[in-house]
């Protein structure tokens, strides 16, 4: 019986450091908000600031719904964990961040706390947003609430058990995440300082491009190594692989192109890509662009991981063969060499990488690079009403022809794309 | 050739470098919006003439307003399908405005209507609901609207003639359950949630029965105030 006690009594404490421990974890760093102090009226300079920002960071893409108030949030965001529903982030009082302070608005970026002390789940990617400083922090705050408020409650997230509960949510955040600020490399020039700042904080490239844990933690040790979007059936390729998105070889120029204008010599953004430049980064300054490639093509070159050579049948291959010759070659040539504003496909990375999601998902949907001031007028591709084993065939005759050797896609794995 | 020759002559030559780079790549790709909507033949058939699939609506020759409007709805989820969507959210205004203009000025013949899918009494049903309406429910002849010929007026009321029945019920059915709207007020909205189902059917029916006259051009003028008031049409 003395035995059981004991037992208990250990436990109940080991259960209350934990505790503690994922309490003090959560808050650490945190800085009292003292809500009695007038703050300083924003400068039009900072609303400016903060205009350009919230373009940077992207913050649209979520926080405005389909033919939605700008800002007003009501969007759902889908996780493998359930749907998160983003805010209204409008100055409106009851339902908006109209009460809110620059510094809870810190808290939140920062911290990842809301005004009500709340813990935000990490769909707000403030694994990336912590490291933006104070100084652009307040300048988002100041543009928000420079906007029109917007009465539009925020919708409840739709989550599963436990991850509706903030207490799984507190423990999450102790294993996965620590406030930090962007640190200065001495030994870089600005450009480069620059780029990382924008890359690894508010453009929060690492949302997509970096691999998740179970826990759907992005893993940081594997800087924008690639990774799946969750439920929309789409990869966002490594940006530190040569045979995926580095543009380490690249000239500069590609890459400030595919980022501004949403087309380069080397190919166009298509899916979610497509959004991102349509909304973000076609508005990014020249040197902002420039920056960010310069960053982009310092990230450590890993050599292209050689691919599991699985072939397809010779019967799958002569049908692909045939299909290309009906469907596809018309623009991108006999011989996949491209055709003026239709992409060659020999080399061409969505081709030839290990991951076949983007060009299973290209042959199945088409569609248009965005629509930016260096390319009004896009021209597109096609949804190729095709069965799976047709774009399956396509798909392997693509990856093994000219000289790929891209492993075979299978009838099975189209499906699983539709 | 000589480093110093004369500037005019090394323009010719930069010119003529640049023309043979041109023609060795893309020489059959034209650059118009034609060949930019190859993607939109897929479903709607060649020069947006409609295929004998049912649920995709011919486009070309739609008033310009009309179609414009259905872009931007598709952009902004008024009109709910996922494929038009994909295709046009990263797109402007200003191209979906000629994208519209584009469509529009296409003129091109109709294939003969399919064999009507419905009873006589069904038939006549539609008809007299599509010529005269129905005053006790409500309801204004489609003809007021789209006037007499029914291939619709301009700026922005679009043809009812020409198009599948499973189309046009298609779109009866999304009006009903709120995933199609217009601009408000929602006339077409109004009007579908007057009318029963079969109603709804027979008039589909009948349309989707009747051949496009010769000139199928929509109507320059039009007796307005329109019986309801409508937000795509601007008067």
């Amino acid at each position: 019986m003395r035995a059981v006690a004991r037992f208990a009594i250990v436990l109940l404490a080991l259960l209350l450091i934990a505790g503690t421990l994922v309490w003090w974890l959560n808050v650490r760093g945190e800085e009292p908000i003292d809500a009695s102090q007038a703050e300083p009226a924003a400068t039009p300079e900072q609303v400016q600031r903060g205009a350009y920002l919230a373009r940077v960071g992207n913050c649209s893409a979520c926080h405005t719904e389909r033919g939605g108030a700008p800002y007003a949030g009501g969007k759902g965001i889908p996780t493998p964990f359930g749907t998160v529903y983003a805010s209204n982030l409008t100055p409106d009082l009851k339902t908006g961040i109209g009460s809110w302070d620059a510094a809870h608005f810190w808290r939140a970026m920062h911290h990842g706390r809301s005004k009500d002390g709340r813990l935000l789940y990490p769909a707000f990617p403030y694994q990336s947003f912590t490291l933006i400083t104070r100084a652009d922090s307040d300048a988002l705050h100041a543009f928000l609430r420079s906007q029109a408020p917007v009465a539009q409650p925020n919708r409840p997230h739709e989550l599963r058990f436990p991850y509706h509960l903030q207490a799984a949510l507190a423990v999450w955040r102790a294993l996965f995440f620590a406030p930090r600020t962007f640190e200065r490399q001495a030994n870089q020039a600005d450009a480069w300082n620059r780029g990382a700042y924008l890359v690894r904080g508010l453009g929060h490239c690492d949302a997509c491009h970096a691999p998740r844990n179970i826990f759907g933690a992005t893993r940081a040790a594997i800087e924008l190594s690639g990774g799946l979007i969750a439920d929309q059936h789409w990869y966002a390729p490594s940006l530190a692989d040569g045979g995926e998105a580095g543009v380490t070889d690249w000239p500069l120029d590609d890459v400030v192109q595919l980022m501004g204008r949403g087309r380069s010599p080397r190919g166009s953004a298509m899916g979610p890509m497509a959004e991102v430049v349509f909304r973000s980064t076609q508005h990014w300054t020249d040197a902002d662009l420039r920056a960010m490639a310069i960053y982009l093509q310092s990230l450590p070159h890993r050599a292209p991981t050689p691919p599991a050579a699985r072939q397809a049948t010779p019967e799958a291959l002569e049908l692909g063969q045939r299909l290309y010759a009906h469907e596809c070659a018309r623009c991108h040539g006999e011989r996949g060499e491209g055709q003026g504003p239709y992409p060659a496909l020999v080399n061409h990375r969505t081709v030839t990488m290990g991951p076949h999601t983007n060009l299973v998902r290209v042959i199945l949907n088409g569609g248009f690079p965005p629509t930016t001031a260096g390319n009004a007028r896009p021209f597109g591709m096609p949804s190729l009403l095709l069965g799976d084993n047709e774009v399956a065939a396509i798909a392997s005759y693509v990856r093994s022809a000219w000289g790929h050797q891209a492993p075979a896609v299978t009838a099975l794995e189209v499906r699983d794309l539709r | 050739m000589d480093a110093r020759a004369h500037p005019w002559l090394r323009l010719v030559c930069a010119g003529l470098a640049a023309c043979a780079l041109a023609s060795a790549r893309g020489a059959d790709i034209p650059d118009t919006i034609g060949q930019r909507m190859q993607p939109c033949m897929v479903c709607h058939g060649p020069e947006g003439r409609a295929t004998t699939q049912g649920f995709f609506p011919r486009i070309a020759g739609k008033p310009a307003a009309y179609l414009y409007h259905q872009l931007i709805a598709f952009r902004e989820g008024r009109r709910s399908n996922s494929t038009m969507a994909y295709f046009v959210d990263h797109m402007t205004d200003a191209y979906l405005q000629e994208i519209a203009d584009y469509f529009a000025g296409l003129d091109l013949p109709h294939p003969p209507p399919r064999p009507a899918q419905a009873t006589p009494t069904q038939l006549a049903r539609g008809e007299t609901l599509v010529r005269h309406g129905d005053r006790a429910l409500g309801v204004p002849a489609c003809a007021a609207c789209h006037g007499v010929t029914l291939t619709g007026a301009l700026p922005a009321i679009p043809s009812v003639l020409g198009l599948p029945r499973e189309y046009l019920m298609l779109q009866f059915g999304s009006w009903r359950v709120g995933v199609r709207r217009a601009l408000a007020p929602d006339c077409m909205g109004q009007i579908v949630s007057r009318l029963a189902p079969q109603d709804l059917n027979d008039v589909a029916a009948w349309l989707a029965s009747q051949p496009v006259p010769a000139n199928a051009a929509p109507a320059a003028q039009i007796t307005r105030p329109l019986p309801l008031p409508c937000g795509s049409d601007p008067h």
